[in-house]
């Protein structure tokens, strides 16, 4: 089956139409489903795994899991265990994480939104893009969709960058610090494409 | 860690020039079957160093893999599945990945190498 086939019937399946973020429903673009096969991903601030696991699912040949925390990863490694998927972890700062040119096809992303540590998206985004050749999948608060434009076309070397959709993720009172019993935030599904054409580096 | 993600991977420490390929430190080994996909191994191939990947295999206790390879190599049946088992069944449970200049040990524990710096490493 052709990759334009594949990704005409998946652009056809119905999808969330308000997703749950304690269920963890990311709807799966069809350019994502349809390029994940025969790939390597990387899934950076993994977490418990879902992206990267969904990747897996889907066919991805090989899937790497980056995170910081150890906790995270130990839970996504039991995770992968459950699904009787392999996937490879690496416990790093996304900051000074060092890979090959062209090794990672794709990156899928829910990073954090830089709420807490400021700069913490755009840190993931830039890394992103230096790493994949083919995509990067990302989401990012609504709110920052310009500056997030901007940066990524200007400073860090993507060819193009658009919103494939806009999603609401109900967030619940999940820390203490959280006031409400439940909020939402209007956030972007991202395709960024790296522009190849770029001299590389290490 | 499979030998494929160590094929991709970099000592990250600061000034470091030469932090490729890590070398290997070995515990334990798993060996875990997968289904061998032709498509991907062909597509690996191209972008995999090879040398990188012949002498982490032997480190791991693997020595089938020829010390040079080309694309041709890849309509052998036999090669292809030395490729895939040297690239996606061998996997580093317990050891360590060693930068190749400074000699700093990442630990790498149930499979999963810790690549966190030190303050003085960033």
């Amino acid at each position: 089956m052709k990759l334009k086939q594949l990704e005409g019937l998946l652009g056809s399946l119905q999808q969330f139409e308000t997703p749950k973020i304690e269920l963890e429903q990311y709807p799966t673009g069809p350019h994502i489903a349809s390029r994940l096969l025969y790939t390597v991903v990387a899934d950076f601030g993994c977490g418990c795994g879902t992206l990267g696991l969904a990747a897996g699912l889907l066919g991805a040949e090989h899937v790497i899991g980056f995170d910081i925390d150890a906790e995270s990863i130990e839970i996504a490694s039991l995770n992968a265990d459950e699904l009787e998927l392999d996937m490879d972890f690496i416990q790093c700062d996304i900051r000074n994480l060092r890979l090959s040119d062209r090794a990672i096809d794709t990156v899928v992303m829910n990073p954090p939104f830089g709420t807490r540590k400021k700069g913490a998206d755009m840190d993931f985004l830039s890394m992103a893009l230096k790493v994949a050749s083919g995509a990067v999948y990302s989401l990012h608060k609504t709110t920052t969709r310009d500056h997030i434009k901007r940066t990524a076309l200007r400073e860090y070397n993507a060819s193009s960058a658009e919103v494939l959709s806009e999603l609401r993720f109900d967030v619940p009172q999940l820390y203490k610090f959280h006031k409400k019993k439940e909020v939402d935030v209007a956030v972007d599904l991202w395709r960024f494409v790296p522009n190849n054409n770029r001299p590389k580096h290490l | 860690m499979r030998l494929l993600t160590h094929n991709m991977l970099s000592s990250n420490i600061k000034g470091v020039t030469n932090g490729f390929p890590l070398r290997i430190e070995v515990e334990k080994v798993v060996e875990k079957e997968v289904d061998l996909n032709m498509d991907f191994l062909r597509n690996m191939f191209a972008k995999i160093e090879w040398k990188a990947l012949v002498e982490a295999s032997r480190t791991m206790g693997y020595s089938e893999l020829p010390d040079d390879a080309e694309s041709s190599m890849l309509d052998s049946d036999e090669f292809l599945r030395k490729f895939h088992h040297a690239l996606l069944e061998l996997h580093l449970e317990e050891g360590a990945l060693v930068c190749p200049e400074t000699g700093r040990k990442f630990p790498v524990n149930k499979g999963i190498p810790n690549m966190l710096l030190h303050e003085d490493e960033v």
